[in-house]
């Protein structure tokens, strides 16, 4: 590593307005061409397209992103709805074909993860707050950030598209394993997979350009006194995750562009050869089991580019509303960085059953397991950072303390799957749908409402209805619940997943049933109560008590704006400069009990930062 | 190399609660690599696209060694082709170094010729690939020959993608209204990913024909 370039000369640099005219200390020719411009240049809108359709305003484009994303998230709710009540209560409200079961089956599982988890954390709350929290007029390329968005909007739309496709949506389950995916007899395999594939492809496309942004942003575009390890941990999760989206999703595109060719112009990259209805097919020679590695190759990091900026958004959360400063930042800080890397070495733990050498299988199983540790200590800090702490139960403090319990929960499973002996008998059953919701699902989610809860102030000016939020949180948090741990036990028993209808089989007790009708009630009770807090949101535009400045007393940049809510530009004349972390909550000798990040030392003279 | 400010390891163990680290952190530009947006977006490109074209390598040494493998002749025109783009992309080297000795007229000639050798290039592709279909090796005959059609168009579509890039920085240069550093980047990172389309088609090519 080199350290070519010291502080000093480095120096002061001109980003912020105020030493626009001092003298440039840095030499480098690269330097000189970045302080010709030391403001950023700012595209100003002028008609309504260009200010809400067109936007170029990382604030604009990041509500976009939240819109669609939620949007099409309700479509894929509604798709569980279908299914639960196919499975508990089969034709008594409507008989559905197991081609339709397996449609929304897959519908589902791409639009949560895909669609409306990952677009939701990184280009909703990356765009929103990414700027705000770093201190920066926008994000370093806005043009590309609004193409970014549009890109994304059209997958969502060729992705609805393909519901009205002769033959419908893909049924070959999100993993869109070959040969079935593309074989006929297998729902969606003329129209529907092709444009699932093409939609995927666009969303890649339009993530890169994003993410492009949000690296770079990050990385270049920070105020005056914003050092890394001073950013708030929200922005590192949010860092950690665009890296791991930006080296995993080429993956995904790869297969994705392979596998479209094997339908539309018959080539055999991952088709073996076969016979169906006593005919040979065209296809020969491919290796199926080489998508599934390309796949998972992306789709393991993706379970961290979900999980990454939740552990950074609640870490946020659990610091404000505790007021104090969390446990272990530096630690914290590595943990991302490090579950980051791990996660690239830990795909082959989703392919236990598909046949691999018993030592490959150790490997993963243990690197797997390694991944535990990080993991665990990111908890404890949450833990250690509420003890003793001035805890504020408000409602994103309950969302955050539901993320912990649910996520243990959901990683103490992962224990379990993750070695080789105990995943073979528990794979294909309904404990891996418990777990991956518990921990990639329903944690996450949590998170979300949690920081919508947060953040929404910043965004309309007006709190969201506090009782309606404390429904939509008990209900959330016991509902879901009630939904997945009976699914433990009944992947336990040896219920499969994917399975349309149980049949007589006479293995399965009858209790099932009667689970199986509890799971289903409990999940239209919870769906319902989503009903709630979208309500909640388009109500409290208008309704809502007046949230005024930094409401919940936080010290991060977002929001020691001029105006709330923030706008065009951000802050006002001069960039905010900083002079200490984010997390400068109840330091002993200081007025306030939180001291903003933008706050000079000669303004709190006497305050003395606990280390931690 | 990338310059940073400090070392990844140096960064990743700062104690920003403490006093001493505190004045040090305060003075900091906000920067943490010594290198323009459009530099380090251009390097992010480039990362993002090796990941891309190494899965489909990952991919073509595993297939190559199923059974059903049979090598491909390569038209004589790939040699030729290979040479167009090599000699393009020693020609941006030189545009590099005349722009930034601030000889612009000379730069516009240059780039004028890479435009005219890409156009080559991508003729030539196509005529190759016309000449292959010829003798009757179709994209789905075999699956060498998938991934030959595959990796060439892929590589194609990364040159038209540089082509938008090459067309707005000679439209610049021709205009030589702006400044002469921004104009200089300009040339300086077409450059690089004129060498970029150039090696991985080398790689790809060897590929090929070794395989």
């Amino acid at each position: 590593m080199s350290d070519d370039f010291p502080e000093r000369e480095f120096g002061i640099e001109t980003k912020s307005s105020e030493v626009l005219d001092g003298e440039h200390m840095s030499s480098k020719k690269e330097d000189l061409i970045e302080s010709e411009v030391p403001e950023q240049d700012l595209y100003h809108p002028k008609s309504f397209i260009t200010k809400w359709i067109f936007c170029q305003d990382a604030k604009v484009i990041g509500i976009q992103y939240s819109i669609t994303a939620i949007s099409i998230g309700l479509v894929a709710l509604v798709l569980s709805w279908l299914m639960r009540l196919q499975l508990a209560f089969p034709d008594v409200f409507f008989s559905m074909g197991p081609a339709a079961y397996y449609q929304f089956v897959t519908m589902h599982g791409m639009i949560m993860v895909v669609y409306l988890l990952t677009a939701l954390f990184l280009g909703g709350f990356g765009n929103f707050l990414i700027p705000l929290m770093v201190g920066s007029r926008d994000m370093v390329f806005p043009y590309l950030n609004m193409i970014s968005f549009w890109m994304y909007f059209i997958a969502v739309l060729v992705l609805v598209s393909s519901f009205f496709v002769p033959g419908g949506p893909t049924g070959a389950g999100w993993t869109l394993y070959p040969p079935q995916a593309i074989t006929s007899g297998t729902p969606g395999s003329e129209g529907g997979i092709i444009l699932m594939l093409i939609s995927l492809s666009l969303f890649v496309i339009g993530f890169t350009m994003g993410g492009l942004n949000y690296i770079i942003t990050i990385l270049q575009a920070r105020t005056r006194g914003m050092t890394l390890m001073r950013m708030p941990l929200t922005i590192w999760g949010i860092f950690t995750a665009t890296v791991l989206a930006m080296l995993a999703f080429p993956a995904l595109i790869v297969s994705c562009i392979m596998m479209t060719l094997d339908s539309l112009l018959g080539t055999s990259f991952f088709m073996p050869t076969m016979f169906q209805m006593g005919e040979h097919l065209k296809y020969g020679g491919g290796s199926p089991i080489l998508f599934q590695h390309l796949f998972w190759f992306f789709g393991h990091p993706e379970v961290y580019i979900v999980a990454l900026p939740a552990f950074g958004i609640v870490s946020d959360l659990i610091s404000i509303n505790a007021r104090k400063n969390i446990f272990g930042y530096r630690m914290m800080v590595w943990a991302i960085v490090i579950i980051g890397a791990l996660s690239f070495f830990v795909w082959a733990h989703h392919m236990y059953v598909s046949g691999m050498n018993p030592w490959f299988g150790f490997f993963f199983a243990t690197t797997t397991l390694i991944i535990a540790v990080p993991t665990a200590i990111k908890v404890y800090n949450w833990v250690l950072t509420l003890w003793r702490g001035n805890i504020r139960l408000n409602i994103p403090m309950l969302f955050s303390l539901g993320f912990i319990i649910t996520f243990v929960n959901g990683g103490i499973t992962g224990l379990f799957l993750g070695n080789v002996i105990v995943d073979v008998p528990l794979s294909d059953t309904y404990f891996v749908v418990a777990h991956f919701h518990m921990v990639m699902g329903i944690a996450p989610i949590l998170v979300i409402f949690g920081a919508i809860y947060h953040w929404y102030p910043l965004v309309t000016g007006k709190f969201l209805n506090e009782s309606m939020g404390k429904f939509h949180f008990w209900v959330t948090f016991l509902g879901s619940y009630s939904i997945y741990f009976p699914m433990h036990y009944l992947g336990f028993i040896g219920v499969p997943r994917r399975y349309y209808e149980m049949y007589n089989s006479p293995y399965i007790p009858t209790s099932a049933e009667g689970l199986n009708e509890f799971i289903t009630i409990a999940a239209l009770v919870v769906g319902f109560a989503q009903l709630v807090f979208l309500y909640n949101i388009v109500s409290s535009i208008k309704l809502g008590k007046v949230a005024g400045k930094n409401p919940w007393k936080a010290c991060s940049l977002e929001w020691q704006t001029e105006h709330v809510p923030p706008q065009h530009g951000n802050f006002g004349k001069n960039l905010p400069i900083v002079y200490r972390w984010a997390y400068d909550y109840g330091v002993p000798g200081a007025k306030e009990d939180y001291i903003p990040q933008n706050v000079p030392p000669s303004a709190v003279l006497g305050a003395k930062v606990e280390k931690t | 190399m990338i310059k940073k400010e400090k070392s990844l390891f140096g960064l990743l163990s700062e104690k920003p609660w403490e006093q001493k680290q505190s004045a040090v952190d305060n003075l900091h530009s906000g920067r943490t690599i010594n290198l323009t947006k459009a530099h380090l977006g251009l390097r992010c490109v480039l990362t993002v696209s090796i990941i891309f074209f190494s899965l489909f390598i990952v991919t073509y040494a595993d297939r190559m060694l199923l059974h059903d493998w049979q090598k491909m002749p390569e038209p004589k025109l790939l040699w030729f082709n290979t040479f167009v783009l090599f000699l393009s992309s020693i020609l941006f080297h030189q545009a590099k170094n005349k722009s930034d000795n601030q000889k612009f007229k000379d730069v516009e000639k240059l780039l004028l010729l890479i435009s005219g050798l890409s156009i080559i290039f991508f003729f030539g592709q196509l005529i190759a690939w016309g000449q292959l279909v010829e003798q009757g090796y179709f994209f789905n005959s075999n699956i060498a020959n998938s991934y030959f059609y595959l990796f060439t168009t892929l590589h194609v579509l990364h040159l038209l993608g540089g082509g938008f890039f090459l067309k707005k920085v000679t439209q610049k240069i021709f205009k030589n209204n702006s400044n002469p550093l921004d104009m200089q980047s300009s040339v300086k990172l077409c450059g690089i990913y004129w060498h970029f389309l150039f090696l991985v088609w080398l790689v790809l090519f060897g590929l090929m024909i070794n395989s």
